[in-house]
């Protein structure tokens, strides 16, 4: 047998039907389901009399457009959102599907709710309508996102028709220093291969600073795969990922464990697995990063400055220049001067318990600058109990951040956590695009921590200062 | 789905690179749980000012491409997020081509599932098309999905490539859901297996 790569074994494991042409029909065993991309996926159902083919493999979860703050559960004031809440409910109870509504605690962002509730398993297909349902890759999951009319096909059929994508390996080599996350990780990458530089390729992730993170950290470096352009990112299941997924409440017991773990363990790469792209980074060489422009590639160390537009060649000298005229940063400023008025800390990118924790060991004992505004997200429910078990509610509150309930927020800023135009947001959300967290809003993207330290600061800042 | 064969129609050109689904409909508009109706707010941020005026420079809102059916543009167009929101409110305006060096994967696929053609072709070329679409509306663009060609105004011919199952299914107009329930047996028989192989799924 040909070697295989992690890709090419998940992928041969779910093709239900191929046909001549080599297009695939690729099995789905687990969709991801939320308010704003389903709506008319399931009317497309009903105008055609079909069923959800395998309700039992469907999970729904409002949370792009839900509110953050209390109350919600009993109203939701804006009535476009409402309406999309409302119509996920009815969907999810009229076609059966696994569902947790805000009332629920274990509701919050899809994408973290899928693997907390252990719905995400290794060598599974997972898709949402959801870009970031790259996420799950840290499983050793094929996970992508998919418009709402492939929704309608996985719902109808549990399948989606697919032509596979190339290979490409991602290793991040040695060990990171203090105060570079897997954020710095994923948005390192993308500064090296660009936000295109992805297309056509599901990523591998490897190497030692990756097999060095935690889950948490590794679904944050799977999550912006898709910020890349690839179709998906991957990471081999191993003992870090065995030990997280056990005694989740939807992971196999008892023998059917024991029979899954054999499985999971053939889940690599084959050593002499065909590559058709490698790219290489040494961990040591990472720095605690930020973005400066609105692209996510646009990606520098917060030591470095403001770039000019003559730094770059072809399409990217225009699009530098629109980028810093619609930031507002001139040419050769320290990034680390750049003074900010909000942060936000959250998202499927930064929203678990481990970045919380991170946010609040910077922030312990320590107050935010005077006029930030600062709020915390958790990613669901029970990451926000968790964080108040664990005493972090507590040093966010007296340090000045809004202690909010889950959801996608201001990430996208669907529901009413938005910037006002020119206001400045310090985010560990994943995308700076102009207008994204609210029009002419500005994003910096960056991790929990160095979020944390701009809170302090009231400027973009190296976190390594306060450590 | 509206069957896609040939058209001629005026091209925009919008050399942007990274042209972002952010960009393309804006949050505030996925509320909707229509398909139709957000041409009006296709690249809403860029086509008007903050009291709702159209922006004159924007070039959907000058007269020559008012009623462009193709558009132009930079690499990397449709990064982002995977909202099918993106080709419907470019459908919804009336665009039925967009041509770019490259395109995001998902923005792409989600094209085909509403009678649009998105066309990858090397940047020379599309710089010259960008180059023929800067003429006006005097320039009209013909794309044959058929002959898989893209010819400018001035008769110059450049073909492309198209997955052959996704060409069949826009020149057919064709449901995808109805011919994958076709093989539902495949389906069933895969299920069955798997329910043995790998009973935790």
């Amino acid at each position: 047998m040909s070697p295989k790569t992690l890709y090419d074994k998940i992928w041969d494991a779910h093709v239900a039907h191929e046909a001549d042409d080599g297009t695939t029909l690729l099995y789905i065993d687990r969709h991801l389901v939320h308010e704003v991309t389903s709506p008319q996926a399931f009317e497309g159902l009903r105008l055609a009399s079909r069923k959800v083919h395998a309700p039992d493999k469907t999970i729904a979860v409002p949370d792009h457009n839900v509110p953050t703050t209390e109350g919600r559960d009993v109203f939701i004031e804006n009535e476009e959102s409402r309406i999309q809440v409302e119509a996920l409910d009815t969907n999810a109870r009229e076609f059966g599907l696994h569902y947790y509504p805000v009332t629920d605690i274990r509701q919050g962002i899809v994408h973290i709710v899928g693997p907390e509730q252990g719905w995400t398993l290794p060598g599974m297909t997972v898709v949402c309508g959801d870009s970031h349902t790259a996420t799950h890759g840290a499983f050793g999951a094929l996970a992508h996102g998919i418009g709402t009319s492939e929704v309608e096909h996985v719902l109808a059929t549990q399948t989606l028709i697919q032509t596979k994508s190339k290979n490409m390996k991602v290793e991040i080599t040695g060990k990171l220093a203090p105060g570079v996350t897997a954020k710095d990780i994923t948005l390192a990458v993308i500064g090296k291969i660009g936000t295109a530089g992805g297309t056509g390729y599901v990523i591998e992730y490897c190497g030692e600073a990756i097999r060095d993170l935690s889950m948490e950290g590794r679904m944050t470096v799977c999550n912006m795969a898709i910020e890349g352009g690839a179709r998906a990112g991957l990471i081999a299941p191993d003992e870090t990922t065995f030990d997280y997924v056990k005694g989740r409440p939807h992971a196999p017991k008892g023998a059917q464990w024991e029979a899954a773990l054999t499985w999971w363990k053939t889940l690599k790469s084959d050593d002499d697995a065909h590559w058709d792209k490698v790219v290489t980074l040494k961990g040591e060489d990472i720095a605690p990063v930020v973005t400066w422009g609105t692209s996510p590639e646009d990606v520098l160390p917060i030591t470095a400055s403001v770039p000019a537009p003559e730094d770059f060649t072809g399409g990217k000298v225009d699009a530098a220049r629109r980028s810093l005229e619609y930031m507002g940063l001139k040419p050769g400023t320290p990034l680390s001067e750049v003074a900010i008025d909000t942060v936000f800390i959250g998202s499927c990118t930064n929203g678990r318990i481990e970045d919380l924790r991170a946010a609040a060991a910077i922030l312990k004992g320590r107050k935010i600058k005077e006029g930030i505004r600062a709020m915390v997200v958790p990613g669901s429910g029970l990451v926000r109990a968790q964080a108040e078990e664990e005493g972090l509610a507590d040093i966010f509150t007296e340090a000045g951040f809004e202690w909010r309930l889950a959801g996608c927020s201001m990430c996208l800023a669907m529901n009413p956590d938005q910037l006002a135009p020119g206001e400045r947001c310090a985010a560990t959300s994943n995308r700076n695009f102009e207008g994204r967290q609210g029009r002419g809003g500005r994003t910096h993207l960056l991790s929990p921590a160095m979020a944390a330290a701009a809170a302090v600061t009231g400027h973009l800042t190296d976190v390594r200062e306060l450590m | 789905m509206e069957k896609f064969t040939t058209i001629t129609g005026v091209a925009a050109p919008m050399p942007m690179i990274n042209v972002d689904t952010d960009m393309i409909i804006p949050k505030q508009f996925l509320k909707t749980i229509k398909r139709t109706g957000l041409g009006v707010n296709l690249f809403d941020e860029m086509r008007y000012d903050d009291d709702g005026n159209e922006i004159p420079d924007f070039v959907l809102n000058k007269p020559q491409y008012r009623n462009a059916e193709i558009l132009i543009a930079g690499e990397n167009f449709g990064c982002g997020s995977s909202r099918e929101h993106a080709p419907w409110a470019i459908k919804d305006f009336g665009i039925r081509c967009v041509i770019a060096p490259s395109f995001a994967d998902i923005f792409y696929n989600n094209c085909f599932k509403n009678g649009i053609l998105p066309i990858a072709l090397p940047q020379e070329q599309v710089d010259a098309l960008m180059n023929d679409a800067g003429k006006g509306e005097n320039a009209r663009i013909t794309v044959d999905l058929e002959a898989q060609t893209v010819t400018t105004s001035d008769g110059e011919s450049f073909p492309f490539e198209v997955d052959a199952f996704k060409k069949h299914c826009l020149l057919e107009g064709l449901d995808d859901i109805a011919l994958t329930l076709e093989k539902q047996a495949s389906i069933q028989s895969y299920e069955s297996r798997i329910a043995v192989e790998r009973p935790w799924v």
